[in-house]
C-alpha cells in the first residue's frame, strides 16, 4: 500500500547541506503495525512528514496506494492527506478555541460534509473513544490523555488508510499512555495501516514490525509475527 | 468546504477573540460613521442652500442690464456703465405675453431713513406690488405695495422688521411717516422676519413704488427685473420672449443678461455636491486606516494561530481553502464594522438633525452605499496579504510551533 523507493530529502541549512534521509526504501502493507525508532535527528521525523505528504522528497519515489505522490499537486495532495493519512502529534494540537466535538468535526469540515452527517459521526466517534459526555468542553478542561484521545478521533473521522503518530504518549504519564497505545491498537486490529514514531522502547516494541534508523537511513526491520 | 461552513468557522474564530473583534470593528464603525456623518453635514448644506433658491421660485427669469460677452467682468459691475439703461418701460413690456405670470421690476439704492429723532442709512428696493408674490415673501403686519400704473409713484412704503424696531421702538409704525432721502413715505406693511431670501436681508429692507424710486434716486436704470413663468416647461420659451422683446425695444442691440433661477440652483447644487464628496472623500480617509488596522491585526493572528493553520494543512486544507478561511474573517469583520458604523453614523445625523433643525440632515444613499462597499472592498484587501501569509506557512514548521 506504501511503497518508498530511493526517497531522500537534503535540507539547505547555511551553506550546508544536510541529507536527512539517504536511499530509503520501505514497502508497507494495508494493516501493518509499525513502530519507527531512532536518536533524535535520525530522521524519522522527516520520513513521517514525507509519508503525511507534509513535506516532499528531494528525490524518489513514492506510491500511496498506488499512486505516485510525487507529481501530484498542492490542492491534490491536500486532498490526499485530508482523505487517507490521520495524524496524531505528541502535542495534541487540538485547536484551543474550539470544543471536543469541534476539533473531531474540523477534517470533515474541510471536506465539505454536510452538517448533519457530521454530527452523527462525531457524535459515535466521541461515544467510541468514551468521551461522549466531553463534547462541550475546551482543550484546556481536559486531561492530557483525554486530548490525545479527542486527536485520535480527530484523525480517524475521515476513515483514513494511514494513520501516522508522532511520539503519541510524549507528553503523558505512563497510565494514560497506556490507554492512548491500547486506542491506536484497536484500531490497528480493525485493519488501520499504523506508523509509530517513538523514543520509548516499550511502546516501538509493541508494533509487530520494527524499523530502526540511524543518519537517515533504515538500519534495522525487524518483523514480529510471533508478538 | 461550503460557504457557509467556511463563515461559521471564521465567525466562530471572531467571537472568542472578542477584544480584538470588538476593537477592529470599532475602527471600521469609526470610519464608516464619519463617512456617513460627514456626507451627511454635506447634503444637509446642499439642501439648505437649494431649498432657500426654491423658495424664490424656480421657474423665475432673471434680467440683469448688460451683456456677459462684452466685458471679462461680472455685468453686475458694470450695470451703470451699459450704454442703455434696463427702465420700468422694458419691465412693463415684459408683461405682454401669456407665457408670463408675473414680472417686478428692481431698483436698488441707499439712503437716509428717519423717523422723529432716530436716523439710518437703510438699502431701498423700488419694485411694484408683484415683487410680494414673486419672492415669496411675507408680511408680519399691514398691506404691501397697491397693485395699479407702474409709473405712478405712491408715497407709500413696507419696512423689515429691523428697520421698525430701530426706527419705531415699541411704538406703532403702520400709518406713521417715514422720511426717506427728502420724501416723506407712509408705512402701509412690515415684511415677516422670518422671509427669506438670498443676499438681501429682509429684515433691513424699505421697499417702496418703483416710481417713487426713480424720483428719489433721480434714475431710470434698474436693478433688475425679475420674470416668473407660468411653469417650468416654459422657461426656455419665455427667456427667448425676453430676449426677443428687450432687443426689439434697444434697436437691435442684445444688451442684457438673463439667467434662470434653474441655472444658478444647479450651480450651487453642483457647489454643493462636490463639497459632499470632498467630506466623503476626508471620511473615506478613516475607513482606508481602518483597513489597515484590520491587516494589521490579522497578520498578528496569523502569527499567533501558525499552530492552527498547520493543523488545518495536515487536516487536508489546501492554500485555497486558507485563504478563503482568512479572507472570509476579515470581510466578515468589515461587514459588521459597517453595520455598526451604519447604526452609529444614523444615530449621529439624527442627534445633528436635533441640534440644528434648519439642515436636513440626511445622508444620501449613494453614500451609504459606497461607505459600506469601501468597507467591505478595504477588508478583502488588507485581508489579502495576511491570508496568503497563512496559507503560504510551511505546515511541519508551524505544526512545530
Amino acid at each position: 500500500m506504501i511503497e518508498l523507493q530511493q526517497i531522500s530529502r537534503v535540507f539547505q541549512v547555511g551553506d550546508e547541506e544536510v541529507h536527512a534521509l539517504e536511499g530509503v526504501n520501505l514497502t508497507i502493507g494495508a494493516g501493518e503495525y509499525l513502530s519507527l525508532m531512532g536518536p533524535s535527528g535520525s530522521g524519522k521525523s522527516t520520513l513521517l512528514n514525507i509519508l503525511g505528504l507534509l513535506d516532499r522528497p528531494s528525490g524518489g519515489c513514492y506510491v500511496l496506494d498506488g499512486r505516485d505522490t510525487t507529481t501530484l499537486d498542492e490542492h491534490e495532495q491536500a486532498v490526499v492527506r485530508g482523505r487517507k493519512v490521520g495524524f496524531v502529534f505528541q502535542s495534541f494540537h487540538l485547536v484551543p478555541r474550539l470544543t471536543a466535538h469541534e476539533n473531531v468535526e474540523l477534517p470533515m469540515l474541510l471536506a465539505g460534509i454536510a452538517a448533519a452527517e457530521r454530527r452523527e459521526r462525531t457524535g459515535a466517534a466521541l461515544a467510541a473513544m468514551g468521551l461522549a459526555d466531553r463534547a462541550r468542553h475546551r482543550p484546556d478542561q481536559l486531561s492530557g490523555g483525554q486530548r490525545q484521545r479527542i486527536a485520535i478521533a480527530r484523525a480517524t473521522i475521515m476513515r483514513p488508510a494511514v494513520l501516522l503518530a508522532d511520539e503519541p504518549t510524549g507528553n503523558l504519564d505512563s497510565a494514560s499512555g497506556a490507554d492512548v497505545i491500547a486506542v491506536l491498537e484497536k484500531l490497528s486490529l480493525e485493519g488501520l495501516t499504523l506508523i509509530v514514531v517513538t523514543h520509548d522502547m516499550q511502546v516501538g516494541q509493541r508494533a509487530s514490525r520494527r524499523l530502526q534508523m540511524v543518519d537517515g537511513r533504515i538500519v534495522s526491520d525487524t518483523s514480529a509475527e510471533q508478538r | 468546504m461550503r460557504v457557509l461552513d467556511t463563515a461559521g468557522f471564521a465567525l466562530q474564530s471572531l467571537r472568542r477573540a472578542p477584544a480584538r473583534s470588538s476593537l477592529m470593528l470599532l475602527a471600521m464603525g469609526i470610519g464608516v460613521a464619519a463617512v456617513m456623518v460627514l456626507t451627511a453635514l454635506g447634503e444637509g448644506a446642499r439642501r439648505y442652500v437649494t431649498g432657500e433658491f426654491a423658495s424664490l421660485g424656480t421657474n423665475l427669469v432673471i434680467v440683469i442690464p448688460g451683456r456677459s460677452e462684452t466685458t471679462g467682468a461680472s455685468p453686475a459691475l458694470f450695470a451703470g456703465e451699459t450704454p442703455r439703461d434696463l427702465t420700468v418701460a422694458d419691465a412693463a413690456a415684459l408683461t405682454r405675453s401669456a407665457l408670463v405670470s408675473k414680472v417686478a421690476p428692481i431698483m436698488v439704492g441707499s439712503s437716509a431713513a428717519s423717523y422723529g429723532s432716530r436716523t439710518r442709512e437703510v438699502p431701498v428696493i423700488g419694485s411694484t406690488a408683484e415683487m410680494l408674490a414673486v419672492r415669496r415673501w411675507r408680511l408680519a403686519a399691514g398691506g404691501f405695495l397697491p397693485r395699479g400704473d407702474w409709473s405712478r409713484g405712491a408715497t407709500l412704503c413696507v419696512i423689515g422688521e429691523k428697520i421698525r424696531r430701530e426706527l419705531f421702538g415699541a411704538a406703532p409704525a403702520i400709518g406713521q411717516w417715514l422720511r426717506i432721502g427728502d420724501w416723506r413715505f407712509r408705512v402701509v406693511g412690515v415684511l415677516a422676519s422670518e422671509g427669506r431670501s438670498i443676499g438681501v436681508d429682509v429684515q433691513e429692507l424699505v421697499v417702496i413704488p418703483v416710481a417713487s424710486a426713480e424720483a428719489l434716486f433721480n434714475s431710470q436704470a434698474l436693478f433688475r427685473v425679475l420674470v416668473e413663468a407660468r411653469s417650468r416647461e416654459v422657461m426656455p420659451r419665455v427667456t427667448q420672449f425676453v430676449l426677443d422683446t428687450l432687443r426689439e425695444r434697444h434697436q437691435g442691440e442684445e444688451d442684457v443678461t438673463v439667467i434662470t433661477q434653474d441655472a444658478v440652483l444647479a450651480t450651487f447644487d453642483r457647489i454643493f455636491r462636490a463639497l459632499t464628496m470632498t467630506l466623503g472623500g476626508i471620511a473615506a480617509i478613516s475607513l482606508a486606516v481602518a483597513g489597515i488596522l484590520i491587516m494589521n491585526v490579522m497578520l498578528v493572528s496569523v502569527s499567533q494561530r501558525t499552530a492552527e493553520i498547520g493543523l488545518l494543512k495536515a487536516l487536508g486544507a489546501d492554500r485555497r481553502q486558507i485563504i478563503a478561511l482568512f479572507l472570509v474573517e476579515a470581510v466578515l469583520l468589515s461587514i459588521l464594522g459597517a453595520v455598526v458604523g451604519l447604526l452609529v453614523g444614523a444615530a449621529g445625523s439624527w442627534g445633528i438633525g436635533r441640534i440644528y433643525p434648519a439642515l436636513d440632515v440626511v445622508t444620501p444613499g449613494w453614500a451609504i452605499a459606497a461607505a459600506a462597499a469601501v468597507a467591505m472592498a478595504t477588508g478583502l484587501v488588507f485581508g489579502i496579504l495576511p491570508a496568503r501569509r497563512a496559507a503560504q506557512l510551511d505546515p511541519i514548521r508551524a505544526l512545530a510551533g
